[in-house]
């Protein structure tokens, strides 16, 4: 069955061809159960069409940009290198699954500790070298070398081995068991290039060849003629505009200056929808905002203050407010309904100054005033969303100081160091992934300083944990957990919003990127 | 008496461009001790919130920031002395390259502004001056001041919303780049021209107005008047030369502005030039780039300045010959 998947997925991909798939099929005995699967695009309407310009007007671009992987740090980079020029061995898709790539299929050990992945044949770089087994490999050490700079180094640091097992098989072994290891290869830091190639170069494997790049400026590519996927990458070429600034972005667009923008102003976006020839689209990602306290810290260090901080927030008023309603509330832990293993069952935390003022006054500290570090470099509308937690705390007798830090160095002298400040988080596609790097005990950005001896069990466990069912209620434990023992209040889960011409077409979006996780310039079209 | 006079001019042009290269160094050490102040350094600007400790650490050694403040200044200036401009800290690509183009775009949008602005405000100057207080220069005054009141981002909101929302004439995003032939670039630089010309234009006019009447009151003019010339050849031949020098003072200052003080403009209409190169440095705390391109706005306010005392003393018979 698991090879059927896998044929089912490379036909999905373009990987294999319709009589391909039918083969492999056959040779599975299964071809007629495997028939309804075999229509990709059964609900387009228009269905994508090959040609045209895509213009992407992108915030998030600097002139310190480079074309290397490992040094992406924002935005421009991170759409323009992933989502046109390169790929990983494996991708998400709109469901939020992991799917082959670069790889063909993946396997591992019961523990979850090895896991051998075999390489699609064929798939090409820029330069027409075929991706082999020693690229892959030196495209993963690259990141994990001493001295790396990669941004990426923590999230390959679990892999301890990698073998070459054939020319188009490799192996990894982890340190511990890791049921989520695909999802960490799907990372957009490691995209394959050539073995012993400068990747600042940019020549990957994607439906995009660079042509042009000035870093904060403008990247311009053009159609990969032997892009290894057949049903991606429509457009003939595709430009890219750093326009930091919200209005020009909009105003580009409204013009026709660009066919698409990425984040769209919330004072004004609803004007974008009432414009006949735009469509706004909205990703119900895991992009999230938090108020993290530091637990080990006093006050913080007290749970009953912690809870009496998370039941003086309104979240339904911050959504409203500061998101403008383009979000959804947050209940005091990370994972997002677009999660896998989202808890549907735990109870939703309300605004409740009564129970505020209870466990305020079980604490004993009536008269504190609790200092929240907030800068609008945590995320647009951190200050506000501060002043307006102080007049909710208010209410139920919770002094609130909200004290705005500078923007610049935001990160490396408020967070993490102050006991109580405003976090952006990117959110992660997995529940491992997010609980490792920001709750679990020791972690580099465990920012509330959490160490909770079942919670970091459960971590553990439910990592290499096969058993979807058990996987499930472990993390639904751990959801409960950081909601009601955590350091984090977490108001509201934050959507991502981009606007693009009417002409451009797509499928359902992914949520684990904005922009189709990052994917738009290879995953969308023009309709005519 | 040819001589004397032109070596007091060479004279002072060299002692000018002596005392300029002084304070270019000077400002060097400043801007080197300002980024330095500034918390964070280019490791943790680059990663921002994705810093580990070990990943900074890396990102240290290898472009030498771990070494003494004091080393990295000298060693910068060692080569910079020699015409090497060394490399972006951040990207790595060599900083000539990076601000090269971006400094011809600088001086393509300030030369085609300058252009415009100087002419019509000298003009305008003139003739509020000829007409004072009539309507027609207090229309003109209250018009530019009000132009120069608002910050110049909302005048360009104002003129995309009119022009290219409304009306469609010209393109809201001014990205120009090499392969555009010069009449698509002054197209696309329309706005931003005419936005920069709208901040520039009441300064120098109203200076021009000032100057010119300021000489209107003196003995000499009022012997010319009594000779019975005319209003305007009065202003034109007999007050305006003798107002010169305040006013190339004046234009030559706002073209130093033009160049190096319209980050802001240029952020609105995405105009690739090298004030966004210098913010982008100063928040990722790529050192040699901000030197340089800090060096370079320095630079042009110290010539920018010595032409305007040379044309001043060229101007002005006084000046020229010192007795």
């Amino acid at each position: 069955m698991e090879d059927l998947k896998a044929a089912v997925k490379l036909y999905q991909q373009g990987g294999i061809s319709r009589r391909e798939f039918i083969k492999r099929a056959c040779a599975l005995g299964l071809a007629a159960a495997a028939s309804p699967l075999l229509n990709p695009f059964p609900a387009q309407a228009a269905g994508p069409k090959r040609g045209g310009r895509l213009r992407i007007g992108i915030t998030g671009g600097s002139t310190t940009d480079s074309l290397d992987p490992a040094l992406i740090t924002d935005l421009m980079m991170q759409v323009f290198l992933y989502g046109a020029v390169g790929n990983s061995l494996v991708e998400i898709d709109a469901d939020g699954q992991a799917v082959p790539e670069l790889a063909e299929s993946w396997e591992s050990t019961q523990d979850a500790k090895k896991w051998i992945f075999k390489l699609r044949r064929g798939a090409e770089l820029h330069n027409g070298k075929t991706i082999d087994a020693d690229d892959v490999i030196f495209s993963i050490n690259r990141h994990r070398a001493k001295g790396s700079k990669s941004a990426a180094k923590a999230i390959v640091k679990a892999i301890t081995k990698i073998n070459k097992v054939d020319k188009f098989t490799v192996s990894f072994e982890l340190k511990s068991g890791n049921a989520d290891f695909p999802y960490i290869l799907s990372d957009y830091h490691l995209i394959i290039g050539a073995k012993d190639s400068d990747f600042g170069k940019g020549v990957f494997s994607g439906a995009y060849v660079v042509k042009d790049f000035e870093p904060g400026v403008r990247a311009f590519a053009t159609k990969n003629p032997n892009y290894f996927k057949t049903d991606r990458g429509w457009f003939d070429e595709v430009e890219f505009f750093c326009i930091n600034d919200v209005n020009a972005r909009t105003n580009a667009l409204k013009t026709g200056q660009i066919d698409v923008m990425n984040r769209c102003e919330l004072k004004t976006v609803h004007l974008l929808k009432r414009s006949r020839n735009l469509q706004v689209m909205r990703q119900d990602g895991f992009k999230h905002f938090t108020f993290a306290m530091r637990t080990d810290k006093a006050p913080y260090d007290n749970n009953e203050v912690r809870m009496a901080l998370k039941y003086a927030i309104d979240r339904e008023q911050m959504v409203k407010t500061i998101l403008r309603g383009y979000g959804t509330v947050g209940n005091d832990h990370p994972i997002s309904p677009a999660n896998r293993y989202f808890a549907k069952n735990l109870p939703q935390r309300r605004y409740d100054p009564d129970k505020a003022r209870h466990h305020l006054k079980k604490a004993g500290l009536k008269d504190m005033k609790f200092k929240l570090h907030t800068a609008e470099a945590a995320y647009v509308g951190a200050v506000d969303a501060g002043v307006l937690y102080r007049e909710q705390a208010a209410k139920a007798g919770i002094q609130i100081d909200v004290i705005r830090e500078p923007n610049d160095g935001y990160w490396n002298n408020v967070w993490l160091k102050k006991s109580w400040c405003a976090v952006f988080w990117g959110g992660r596609p997995t529940e491992d992934m997010m609980f490792s790097t920001g709750y679990a005990k020791g972690a580099a950005w465990n920012d509330t300083f959490w160490d909770h001896k079942r919670f970091n069990k459960l971590l553990l466990d439910a990592r290499s944990e096969l058993d979807d069912k058990k996987r499930r209620s472990m993390y639904a434990q751990m959801q409960k957990l950081v909601r009601d023992e955590g350091g984090a209040v977490v108001p509201m889960f934050s959507a991502d919003l981009s606007a693009a011409s009417k002409k451009v077409g797509h499928d359902k979006l992914a949520v684990n990127w904005e922009l189709d996780g990052f994917r738009a310039p290879e995953r969308w079209w023009f309709n005519s | 008496m040819k001589r004397p006079r032109l070596n007091t001019v060479v004279m002072m042009i060299l002692k000018r461009i002596g005392l300029g290269i002084f304070t270019l160094l000077i400002i060097s050490v400043l801007i080197f001790a300002g980024v330095e102040a500034l918390p964070g350094d280019l490791a943790q600007a680059v990663l921002g919130q994705s810093a580990t400790a070990e990943t900074v650490e890396a990102f240290r050694k290898e472009l030498r920031l771990d070494l003494p403040a004091h080393t990295r200044y000298f060693s910068w200036l060692g080569s910079f002395l020699s015409g090497d401009f060394g490399n972006s800290l951040a990207n790595g690509r060599p900083i000539a390259g990076l601000i090269g183009w971006r400094f011809v775009n600088s001086l393509f949008l300030a030369a085609i502004t300058a252009l415009i602005a100087i002419p019509v405000a000298i003009l305008l100057g003139m003739l509020s001056a000829l007409y004072r207080n009539t309507w027609f220069d207090r229309f003109v005054s209250i018009t530019t001041l009000s132009a120069i009141s608002l910050p110049e981002f909302f005048v360009a909101y104002i003129l995309i919303a009119l022009f290219s929302v409304q009306l469609s004439i010209f393109p809201s995003l001014s990205n120009i780049n090499t392969q555009m032939t010069f009449l698509q670039k002054l197209y696309k630089v329309a706005l931003p021209c005419l936005t920069l010309s709208l901040v520039v234009i009441a300064h120098m006019m109203r200076l021009t107005r000032a100057a010119i009447i300021n000489v209107l009151t003196s003995p000499f003019i009022e012997m010319a008047r009594l000779k019975g010339v005319s209003q305007k050849r009065v202003i034109i031949h007999h007050a305006f030369p003798n107002a010169l020098s305040p006013i190339i003072n004046v234009v030559v200052l706002n073209l130093a502005y033009l160049v190096v003080g319209v980050v802001v403009v240029e952020v609105v209409f995405v105009y690739p030039g090298l004030g966004q190169l210098l913010v982008d440095s100063v928040s990722k705390r790529d050192i040699p780039v901000v030197q340089a391109s800090g060096l370079i706005f320095a630079s042009t306010y110290v010539f920018l300045n010595l032409t305007a005392d040379v044309l001043a003393m060229l101007s002005n018979p006084r000046l020229r010959r010192p007795r």
